[in-house]
Formats: structure tokens, sequence, C-alpha cells
């Protein structure tokens, strides 16, 4: 038998994630790329649908991802694919005290 | 065996495509097998003459459509394998490897071979048909003192032209006693001939051939043409074999009905095979209406072919030439002066059966139309007069424009006004008009104009969100001040909506605040956050600078203990002369930098990458100019500097041009008394020998003049224009003037040096010093 208990992972500092990139993370055996936007924070799942591309190394703009492999784009709050039929899984990220904390969705 | 019957297409030319094509848009499902006798996927035989071009070419760059399409198109082709037998009855076909395809229907789509006529020695020589022949043909004119070529219509005289071009003497040899006599009128023929020897190709008419000796070729006369290579070009003969044999109705080519349909009800036939109410087809443009019919057909749809107009163009630059119908009839007009001559033939009710014109192919589509629509005209001369003034916009919208493709105005506006279009480019890839022999493409230009309401061409735009020109922005940070993508962000908001242009921005307020600019990391690809180039894995690969090719043994020692103290997976010797370490975790970057102890190579940025260089006087017996030294001096020159699009440059040391040097962004080439400077060359996606600039004495001045170059570059080419395509964009002309004028090149040096002082001559020192204390490392291990 196994609980679900909701859970919220510290992943890091502010200061870890420069301003418009992303870095990645695993969080309970999940690859999670974390985004600083110009207003805050995003986090999506870090492995591209397509071909596996690390989403965290990604171009970022104000609210969307581009694939560094092949340029598929994510829309960071939707985590729907720009032109596309693909999505991501999108997760909470808050922002406490200075840390980074995600929460999976 | 295939488990699905469906349709059988035999032959894999354009006939054979354009079938797939046609069924497949009219029935997703139906299962479609074509069979390529040739080696390769079906590719653009009218542009075969490419292939003997100077600077050579690749069957692939002639590819119709890429793989991507039959795997979408779910069309299985086999390449290589000939039908062998075909049992209509059964539904059953034999190919030459032994397996068998089952079929519903088959389409004929077998084509033609080259004619050669009987004649003594005849087995020695060329003909003009496929990639094999090109690569003959090209081997044959090496070594050649004169070419003759055999038959003077249309591909006879490509055929000469081409070699003419490839620096061989060439003669064009005639049976009859005007060229290209199936489409022209004696006149026409009188003008056409001058014009093909103002090319360098001598022209000699009524000459029959007997026999082809080691000496050359000789005549039914007695007389002799002393030639060591021999082109054939007197016609094709359908092949018909294979319908022969499984029992259809065969004439000259494979018989066929207004379906398109063969003496067997399961079999169809299409292109340069088919003989429909006595004619073969011996040109593009019918196929295309040929397999819309088929399809039709095959689908159950009533439908009847009508036969087709034959049109030519003669693809020989400096020479127009278009010619539509009949060339005589009972009711001709010509307007004729100088060098052109045009003329328009009717029936005696004024119905315009015919056009040819020389010399001033204005109009050319408008009256194809008028032959086509059989149009009627009481003052044939008023039409041809209207036809040389007619716009783009007077044509109907039924006016075939592109012949190679079947494109017609109609297609092309409507595709234009869906997308909406802004260039040439683009309308050529989504309509495939131009995409042939290119001779519509000023006609599809004139078309966009118009429907743009005589707006410029939409420039290629840096923001394409924001429609913003790289023009406009850099006015913006002229005027502004502006220092940083943010600020240019702030000033416009171009790279806040996808951010895919946030590279260029960076380079655009790069190179026009030199000193000035402040980086941001987030405007950059990860290539250029990290200094390496990502894979399809996510990790890195490592090139260290190896300037001009040459490495000492401490520095391969120090490469060998990289690889084995990182584990990384693999050591490769590039294509640019330099040795790649592929593999690396992004963490592991900056210790690998540093146990290196050699610069960046830049392999993974849009700036200047390798020099690479030949042995050259030091050790070449060939050797005229030090091709070492000077691409070592060119290398430390230009690294480290930031360029529209990736710079590659070569110095060979002679003509040889053992390191590539006429197929580089920059080449330079030793030559007796001095050195050669190429631009715009490409040997990747594109193939194209560069352009020369200019011809010095001294190494000191080539260099000079490549700077320069390489500034003139840097300051006008779009994000993402290669030097190649920036030059055919822009004309070499232009550019020599500005690069080569005095004044203008010593102020072209000036902002090269200050470009270079404030460049990063190796950003391997961000090991330590990072821009960010976490930019080559994830979150891992950061709680
Ligand atoms: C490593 C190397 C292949 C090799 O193992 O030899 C290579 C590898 C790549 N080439 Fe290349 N090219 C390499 C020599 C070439 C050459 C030959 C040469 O430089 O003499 C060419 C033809 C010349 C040219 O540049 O046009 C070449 C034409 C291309 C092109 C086609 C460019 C074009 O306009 O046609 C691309 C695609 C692009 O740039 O958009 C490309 C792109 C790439 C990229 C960077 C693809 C990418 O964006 O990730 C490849 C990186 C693979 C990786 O995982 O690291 N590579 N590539 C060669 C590195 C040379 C070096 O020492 O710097
Ligand atoms: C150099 C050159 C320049 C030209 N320029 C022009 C031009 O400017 N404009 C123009 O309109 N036309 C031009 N043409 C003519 C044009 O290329 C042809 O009309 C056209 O390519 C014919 O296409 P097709 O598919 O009917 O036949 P093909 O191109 O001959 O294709 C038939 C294919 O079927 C294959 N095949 C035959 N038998 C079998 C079998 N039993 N099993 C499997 N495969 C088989 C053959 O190997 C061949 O690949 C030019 C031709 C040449 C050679
Ligand atoms: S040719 Fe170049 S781009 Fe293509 S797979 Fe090879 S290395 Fe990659
Ligand atoms: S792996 Fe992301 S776009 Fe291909």
């Amino acid at each position: 038998m196994s609980v679900t208990i909701d859970t919220w992972v510290r992943v890091g500092a502010v200061g870890d994630v420069p301003l418009l990139e992303g870095r990645s993370v695993t969080v309970d055996a999940r690859r999670v790329a974390v985004f600083r936007l110009p207003d805050g924070w995003a986090a999506i799942d870090a492995v591209c649908p397509h071909r596996g591309g690390p989403l965290g190394d990604g171009l970022v703009a104000e609210r969307c991802v581009t694939c560094p492999l092949h340029g598929r784009r994510f829309d960071l709050v939707t985590g729907e694919q720009d032109g596309g039929d693909d999505v991501v899984a999108v997760h909470d990220v808050e922002e406490r005290d200075g840390e980074l904390w995600v929460h999976l969705t | 065996m295939y488990a699905r019957p469906g349709i059988l297409v035999v032959g894999g030319g354009i006939a054979g495509q354009a079938v797939c094509e046609a069924v497949r848009d009219r029935d997703p499902d139906v299962s479609i097998t074509l069979v390529c006798g040739e080696p390769h996927r079906p590719y653009d035989r009218v542009r075969l003459g490419s292939l003997l071009a100077p600077e050579g070419g690749d069957v692939e760059a002639l590819r119709l459509r890429p793989d991507t399409w039959y795997e979408d198109a779910g069309v299985r082709v086999l390449t290589g394998v000939r039908v062998t037998e075909l049992d209509p009855e059964l539904g059953r076909a034999a190919l030459a490897d032994g397996t068998d395809v089952v079929f519903d229907h088959a389409v004929l789509c077998t084509g033609s071979d080259p004619l050669v006529p009987p004649l003594d020695g005849g087995g020695g020589a060329h003909v003009f048909r496929d990639p094999a022949d090109c690569d003959a043909i090209r081997a044959a004119a090496a070594g050649a003192r004169r070419a003759a070529v055999i038959g003077g219509g249309l591909l006879g005289l490509e055929a000469a032209h081409a070699l003419a071009k490839l620096g061989c003497p060439t003669t064009v040899v005639h049976l009859v006693d005007r060229l290209m006599e199936r489409q022209l009128d004696g006149p026409a023929a009188a003008l056409l001939a001058p014009a093909i020897e103002r090319l360098g190709v001598d022209v000699r008419l009524t000459h029959a051939s007997r026999a082809i000796t080691p000496t050359g070729l000789v005549f039914d006369d007695g007389s002799e043409l002393e030639c060591d290579l021999v082109v054939v070009a007197v016609g094709v003969r359908p092949h018909v074999e294979l319908a022969r044999a499984a029992g259809l109705e065969v004439a000259r080519g494979v018989v066929v009905d207004d379906r398109l349909v063969t003496s067997h009800p399961k079999v169809l036939a299409v292109g340069e095979c088919a003989e429909h109410r006595g004619v073969v087809h011996g040109i593009v443009a019918p196929i295309h209406d040929q397999a819309q019919v088929a399809a039709q057909t095959l689908a159950g749809s009533p439908c009847a072919y009508a036969g087709s107009i034959p049109t030519a163009k003669l693809k020989v630059m400096g020479i127009d030439l278009v010619t539509a119908g009949a060339a005589e009839g009972p009711r001709e007009v010509v307007d004729a002066a100088g060098d052109s001559y045009r003329k328009l033939v009717a029936d005696p009710d004024g119905r315009v059966i015919g056009a040819v014109l020389l010399g001033d192919a204005r109009g050319a589509e408008l009256l194809i139309d008028a032959v086509r629509t059989a149009r009627e005209t009481d003052d044939p001369l008023a039409l041809l007069a209207e036809a040389s003034q007619a716009t783009a916009a007077e044509l109907p919208d039924s006016a075939q424009v592109c012949n190679c493709n079947g494109v017609c105005k109609g297609a092309i506006v409507e595709a234009i006004r869906e997308g909406p279009l802004g260039s040439t480019q683009e309308v050529v890839s989504v309509t495939r008009a131009g995409a042939g022999c290119g001779s519509c493409k000023p006609v599809v230009s004139e078309l966009l104009k118009l429907e743009r309401d005589g707006a410029a061409e939409e420039p290629a735009y840096l923001c394409p969100c924001r429609r913003l020109t790289r023009e406009q922005v850099a006015q913006l940070v002229r005027e502004q001040e502006l220092t940083s993508v943010g600020e240019v962000a702030e000033a416009c908001g171009a790279g806040r909506d996808c951010g895919a242009c946030k590279p260029g921005l960076a380079y655009l307020v790069s190179e026009l605040q030199a000193g000035r600019f402040r980086e941001e990391r987030h405007a950059r690809f990860i290539n250029d956050r990290v200094h390496a180039n990502i894979q399809n894995d996510g990790t890195f690969s490592v090139v260290p600078r190896i300037r001009g090719g040459v490495v000492t043994p401490d520095e391969l020692r120090r490469i060998a203990d990289v690889a084995d103290r990182y584990e990384l997976p693999m050591v490769k010797i590039t294509g640019g002369q330099r040795i790649d370490l592929l593999g690396a975790r992004k963490e592991q970057l900056p210790a690998i930098w540093e146990d290196l102890g050699m610069p960046s190579g830049h392999a993974y940025a849009k700036a200047v990458r390798t020099v690479k260089t030949c042995v050259g006087t030091d050790f070449c017996r060939f050797g005229l100019g030090d091709a070492i030294a000077v691409g070592i001096e060119l290398e430390r020159a230009m690294e480290g500097l930031h360029t529209p699009h990736k710079v590659k440059s070569a110095v060979s040391g002679c003509p040889r041009n053992c390191a590539e040097s006429y197929v580089k962004d920059i080449g330079l080439v030793a030559v007796d008394g001095g050195w050669e400077i190429y631009v715009g060359g490409a040997a990747g996606g594109t193939v194209r020998k560069g352009d020369l600039l200019a011809s010095v004495a001294s190494s000191d001045e080539a260099i000079r003049i490549a700077l320069a170059f390489l500034q003139h570059y840097r300051e006008r080419a779009e994000h993402l224009e290669r030097t190649y395509a920036y030059l055919q964009r822009v004309g070499i002309d232009g550019v020599r003037e500005a690069v080569l004028d005095p004044a203008e090149q010593a102020a072209l040096i000036e902002r090269y040096r200050i470009a270079k002082a404030a460049s990063d001559p190796d950003p391997w020192r961000e090991r330590d010093a990072p821009v960010h204390p976490r930019q080559f490392a994830e979150l891992d291990g950061a709680r």
C-alpha cells in the first residue's frame, strides 16, 4: 500500500538560476526544468517529448521555451506546444525565503 | 511480396513521382509502390546539366522530394531494381532481384532511352541522360582537347554549352541545315547559330556523321573533325520493352487512350513512354497534365486528357528562347529587330497555334497560354506587341507559369494570399513554381509584388513576431545607443515573444556597438552559454583551436590525456582539420578546458571557425605560396570574431586547391606571382564555387582584402545568411567595389580592428571567471 503525500521539494536557491534561463533537477525520479522569468518562476518536465532534448537548456522568452535540439516551442504556463500537439507537464514552483521549492503535479 | 495490392508505379522519373503525388492527393490510404530502375530516388532530370557545371554538383541536390516525403506519404520506394516482367492479368510484377510485387493497377512511367544512331565506333560515344553519363562526360572532358556533340536540338545545345563551360573547345554537329529545326523556323534558327557561337561553341550544319575513330568524327562526305570526346544527343526512344512483353499495344510508345489506360484495363502509362493520339512527348509539362488524369482514372472519376501543346525553353545562359506549338503555319506575323525575333502563328480562322520568341522572350507565358487555349485574334501583331508589354498582372489565371512543375498563375496567387507569403523563396518552396529549371522565378517575384501592392519583398525579419527587420532594429540601436538585447526588447519588444531572435539581436548589437556591448547570456543559444556544441543526447562536444590544422605532439598528448581522464566516448578528426572530443557533460567542461590548455575553436558559434591549410611551399613539390604560415596568420587575425553565420576559410599553396579554398567562405590560393582571394564558396548543403574577389601580389595584401571582406559581410548580411547566400543575393560586383576601393577598404579594416579588439579570443577562460557562479551547473546537488 502506498500513500501519496503532497510534497514540496526544495531544489536550490533563487540565485542558482540566472534570469531567463533554466536549470534542471531530478525530483522523485523525474527530470524537471526550472525557469526564472522576469515576473516569477516556471517549472516543466525537462525532457522534450520530441526526441528527449533538454528543455532546461532552451532559449527562454517571457513565457515560452524553445528546445535546443530541434526548436519545438512550449508554453511555460500551459505546457502546450506552439504549433503542434505535444504537451509537457507543468509543475508548481515557489520561492520562499530565497529558496526554490517544486511540487510535482 | 507486398501484402496489400494497390498501385505499382514502374519507373522513378519525373512521371513516376508526379503519379505518386497525384494518386496520394486523392487517396490517402491506397498502397503505393514505386520501383526505380536507377539507383536514385526521383530527381529532376531537367536540371541534370548542373552536374556538368564547372563547380560540380550532386544528384542529391536534384532530388524532387526528400526522404521524409516518402515516409510521410507512405509510399514504398525500391531503388536500383527494375521490373523485369509484368503480368496484368494476375496483377503481378517480377523484379530483377527475384521478388514479386502484386498490384491492382500498374502505371508505366518507364520514360525513354537516348537514341544512338548506327555509327561505326558508336560505342565510344557518350549520351546525356542520367547522372552516370554526366560523371563520364566530365571525366572525359578533363583530358579532352576538343569535344563534338552530335545533335543540334535543345539537349545537344545544352550539352555543348556545358562542355564549353568546362573549358573544353566544343563543336555541335547537326544533320540538317538549321538548329532546333523541330521548334524553330529558318530565320530564328539563323539567328540562334551565331548566338551559340558567341558562347564559344562552334556550329557545323548539314554534316552527317558516319564513324567515330580514335582521332575524331568522320562525316559522310569523308571530311573529319578532330576530337577526343563525342556526345550523342539526337533524340530519345520510348522504353517500351516491358509493355511489349506484357502483350500491351505498342506503337512508338505505349499506346494509351484519353484516360491514359493502355490496351489492358489494369495498366496505365504516363510520361515519355506513353503515346497518346499518336503523340509521344519529350518534355515535362505534359507529364503533370497526364499524371492528374491518370490519378483521376485510378480514383474512378471521369476525366479525359486532350493532349498538350509542345513547348520548349533553351536553358542556356544568355540566350532567351521560348517556343510553343507550331513554328510555321497559314498566318504568320513577325516582329524582328536586330538580335531579337518574335513570331506568332495563327490558323486560317485567326486562332493562335504557335509562337517563337528568340532574343526577347517577354510575355512568353501569355503567348504560351494563347497557344494552349487557341486564343482567337484578328490582329496577331497587336497580340505580340501586347505580350511584350504584358506584366504578370495581365496573365490569365490559367497561364502556366512554371512549365517544369506545372504550376499556373492562379495557384501561385492563391498560395501567396493564403500564406500569406512574403518572399519569392517562400513562394517557390510552397508552390514549387521555380523549383525546376528556375527560369520562371522572375514571374513568381512579379506576382508576389503585385499581390503585395507593389511593396518590396518581405524582408527577412530579424524578429518575425514584431515584424522588425535587421535594418529597423539597427536604426533603433544607433539612435538610442542601446547596448544590450534587454534594452532592445525594452525599446521595441523584439525578443520578448518567442525569443528565437535573441541570438540574432545579440550579434547585431555587438557588431554595432563593438566595445560597448553588454552581454546577456539568456540571449544566447545554449552552445554560446557554455561554449560547446550540444549533441543529440544533451552532452557536448569540445573542439580546441588548431590553427591551420597544425598541432604539436604535446597538444596531442594533452588531448589524449583529457579523453582518457574524462572517459569521453569518442575522439574524432573533424572535416575542418581539427579534433573533436565528443560526449562531455556540461559540468565537466571547465575542467576539460583547463587540462587541454588550448583556446576554444568556436566550433559551436556563429563565428570564425577554421582556416584549413595544405602543406604549401614548406613540403609540397608544387607549392607556390606558404599556405601554412599564411593560414595561421589569417586564423589569428580573424579568430574570436562573431559573424552573421559561421565563416570557414582555407589557404591552398597552389591551384590544385588541396585545402578546398574554392569552396570556403573565404579561400586564398597561391598562384604564380601572387595570391587569389575567393569568397562565397560553399560545400555543405549548398555547393558553390567562390567568386574571385581579387588577385594580388603579396599574402599581406591578400589577408588585408580577406579581412575587409569579412568586415563587409559582418556589417551587412542578414542573421544566419552564409557568405554564399549573401553574395548570391547582392552580387559580387558591389562587394568587390566596396572592398577594393582604397578609402572604403581602410574604413572597413579600421572597423574590423575595433571589433577584433572587443572580441573574446578565448571564451574558455570563463572556466576561471564564469559569468554566473552556476554557469555550468544544473540544480542537482544545489540543495
Ligand atoms: C564536427 C563536424 C563533423 C565532423 O566530425 O567532421 C561538424 C559537425 C556539425 N556540423 Fe558541420 N561539421 C563539421 C564540418 C563541416 C564542414 C566541412 C568543413 O568545415 O570543412 C561543412 C561543409 C562546409 C560548410 O560549412 O558549409 C559542414 C557543414 C555544415 C552545415 C551546412 C551549412 C550550409 O550552409 O550548407 C551545417 C548546418 C548549419 O550550419 O546550419 C552544419 C552543422 C553542424 C553541426 C554543428 C550541427 C549542429 O548544429 O549541432 C554538427 C555538430 C555535431 C556535434 O554534435 O558536435 N555543418 N560541416 C565538423 C567540424 C569541423 C570543425 O573542425 O569545425
Ligand atoms: C539533360 C536534359 C535536360 C532536359 N531539359 C528539359 C527542359 O528544360 N524542359 C523539359 O520540359 N524537359 C527537359 N528534358 C526532358 C525531361 O527531362 C523528360 O521529358 C522527363 O524527365 C521524362 O520523365 P519520365 O519520368 O517520363 O521518364 P524518365 O525520366 O526517363 O524516367 C523513367 C525512369 O524509369 C526507369 N525505368 C525504366 N524501365 C524500368 C523498369 N522496367 N523498372 C524500373 N524502372 C524503370 C528509368 O530507369 C528511369 O529512371 C531534359 C532531359 C534531359 C536529359
Ligand atoms: S553531416 Fe554534420 S549536421 Fe549532419 S549528422 Fe553529420 S555532423 Fe551532424
Ligand atoms: S528533442 Fe526537442 S525539439 Fe527535438
